[in-house]
């Protein structure tokens, strides 16, 4: 008996000291991408930024370009985190992240199409890369259809229409005039380059909305895992939370792309990655969305000052990153899984 | 609406997936407080009448009655409250601790405010006890063998508290000595727990052991159904199974033991047979 709560009550202690490590990590990044770059500031310029009382080129570099940077950072992350946790846990499978298996993809077609054919941005590129995601996640559902999430067919079918997909994005680039182009290509990449508060403060709060969700809806996230039977044995409406979840992760992965593009390798690791931190044991929302958030403005960090002055996306960082972690995760995944 | 029937009863159901109908308008009370075994050959609708017992597949025509109202008319945490169900198959997720996957049978107890309680603790703590994993619990489900795993699964469902406890199988992949073990542990709870549990058994003898209430399937039809004593005899058993076979009293417990005679069977025991 004391075994058992000794190790419930050291679940608690080691989720919360891997919570506290990833907080120090991001706050840390986060003062240094405020303090560093091409017009760089001392924390006493920063205090002055941020009460109000400096001069306009300061408030300008801090409060305009760094802190919706680093705003959208934390956000983008921690929603490309939940996402992939949440598939991965519904399709068993630790391969089912929304960049794998075409649905960040799908929102990418979608919000380049509001911008280069319709010529628009804000909110109908949100709209765009909403409905792009959720008519590629059908699109994927209706190929392994009768098979169900699980199983590698789903998988496979969404790599196919994530490869055709991606084709298609890079010819509406094509279709783009030079300008927009080049913007479109970037962010194609997966870039916080030149975000802005207007965007922000569009897809922050959605984002932030839907991982309140996620936090709710987690307990059945992981009753799931334990197969639908047992699931609604254990008083679960397995079709309806699975549908719900869905609609979440879809929602996260479409609002955190169209805010910094489809970046690749956070959905995918951030769940595995807290689980090994917090192991033994499933981590919780929590620590998955601060681990996204810590992965992406670490990268995000290194893609401004790796190359200074030139600023390279950061998805070739998490691109690069990731294809590393994929490597590792096939060759130490044995068999089949679901 | 039926009254005077026990907590849960299936009243003319037809249950079935897409393209096949493995039963057709089935009736069938749980007697409350007993030990409900469900016998018959592979697929004849066990595990199916289970899973509509269990609300888990429902049926397209008629309805299952729990405490008098039909099932589908409760919410399902309500339902999980009062009826615990263990499938056949069940994987566990990568890595999650034993007392972990047990305290996921806590689940229709919590609601979005009620968070884990020393309720909770107690419950698997007892159904860890009372499975005999006390000591795995901070083990991982992947390393543990067959055996203890199942006992994992059944720990789960012991742990979410409910009066009514179905069962597909619980005895599949477990040795003899784990096999009797379950048993054993499925009739405490009934004798000294006041649970009703329903069972779907393969070992004959095992069923007729154990159970207050023998339910013969076959081909989606409830052929007979009634106590080991009264209902066993070699006719039952060629007539469920289509296996010839010889009934002699296991001299333990008094049940009756089901001798199969094979194919090509011996003089001898013809005149078991016919005797």
């Amino acid at each position: 008996m004391m075994g058992i709560q000794g190790t419930a009550r050291h679940a608690h202690r080691r989720v919360a000291r891997v919570v506290g490590v990833l907080v120090a990590v991001a706050l840390a990044v986060a003062v240094l991408s405020l303090l560093t770059g091409s017009y760089a500031l001392s924390v006493a310029q920063i205090g002055e930024i941020l009460w109000g009382r400096s001069d306009d080129i300061g408030q300008l570099v801090v409060v305009g370009l760094r802190l919706p940077r680093i705003v959208a950072s934390l956000c983008v992350g921690a929603g490309f985190g939940v996402a992939g946790a949440i598939f991965q846990s519904l399709c068993r499978n630790p391969l089912a992240s929304p960049d794998i298996i075409g649905f960040t993809t799908g929102s990418a077609t979608g919000a380049l199409a509001t911008i280069v054919v319709l010529g628009q941005s804000g909110l109908a590129t949100a709209l765009g890369s909403v409905i792009g995601g959720f008519a590629a996640a059908a699109l994927v559902y209706l190929l392994a259809l009768r098979r169900g999430l699980t199983g590698d067919r789903f998988i496979l079918s969404g790599v196919a229409l994530s490869a055709m997909l991606m084709a298609f994005n890079e010819y509406l680039v094509t279709r783009a005039e030079l300008e927009r182009a080049e913007a479109a290509k970037t962010w194609l990449f997966g870039s916080l380059n030149g975000v802005s508060w207007s965007q922000v403060t569009i897809l922050a709060p959605g984002i932030v909305v839907l991982l309140l969700c996620a936090g709710l809806l987690w307990p059945g996230l992981k009753m799931l895992e334990i197969g639908d039977d047992l699931a609604v044995g254990l008083g679960l409406s397995a079709r309806r939370s699975r549908l719900v979840l869905m609609g979440v992760g879809l929602g996260l992965a479409a609002l955190a792309t169209a805010l910094a593009g489809p970046i690749h390798f956070l959905a995918l690791a951030a769940g595995p990655l807290a689980r090994g931190l917090v192991r033994p044991g499933d981590p919780g929302v929590v620590p998955v969305a601060i681990m996204g958030a810590v992965l992406l403005i670490v990268s995000d960090f290194l893609a401004q000052h790796l190359m200074a002055p030139f600023q390279i996306p950061v998805g070739l960082i998490t691109g690069a990153i990731g294809g590393v972690y994929l490597v590792v995760l096939l060759t130490r995944r044995t068999g089949g899984c679901g | 609406m039926p009254t005077d029937q026990s907590r849960l009863a299936a009243r003319r159901i037809t249950i079935g997936y897409r393209d096949r109908i493995v039963s057709e308008n089935l009736s069938l009370d749980i007697p409350d407080g007993r030990f409900t075994v469900i016998i018959g050959p592979n697929a004849c609708g066990k595990s199916t009448l289970l899973r509509a017992l269990a609300r888990i597949t429902k049926p397209s025509e008629g309805a299952v009655f729990l405490d008098g109202m039909a099932i589908a008319t409760y919410g399902t945490r309500e339902v999980a409250r009062r009826l615990g169900m263990l499938p056949q198959f069940s994987a566990a997720p990568d890595g999650i601790l034993v007392a972990e996957l047990v305290a996921r049978g806590r689940f229709p107890h919590h609601g979005l405010m009620r968070r884990w309680s020393s309720q909770d603790q107690t419950a698997v703590t007892e159904a860890l006890a009372a499975t005999g994993i006390t000591d795995l619990a901070d083990r991982p489900v992947d390393a543990l063998s067959g055996g203890q795993r199942q006992r994992v699964w059944i720990a789960l469902v012991l742990a979410q508290q409910t009066p009514l406890l179905l069962l597909d199988e619980p005895t599949s992949f477990l040795d003899i000595a784990h096999q009797i073990e379950v048993l054993e542990l499925m009739r405490r709870l009934n004798r000294h727990h006041g649970r009703t549990l329903v069972a779907v058994l393969h070992d004959l003898n095992q069923a007729f052991r154990y159970a207050d209430h023998v339910v013969a399937l076959r081909d989606g039809r409830i052929i007979a159904q009634g106590t080991p004593a009264a209902l066993v005899s070699a006719d039952f058993v060629e007539q469920v199974f289509g296996l010839r076979c010889c009934i002699i009293t296991d001299p333990v417990s008094g049940a009756p033991l089901v001798i199969p005679l094979g194919e090509a069977p011996s003089p001898v025991s013809d005149d078991f047979a016919a005797g």
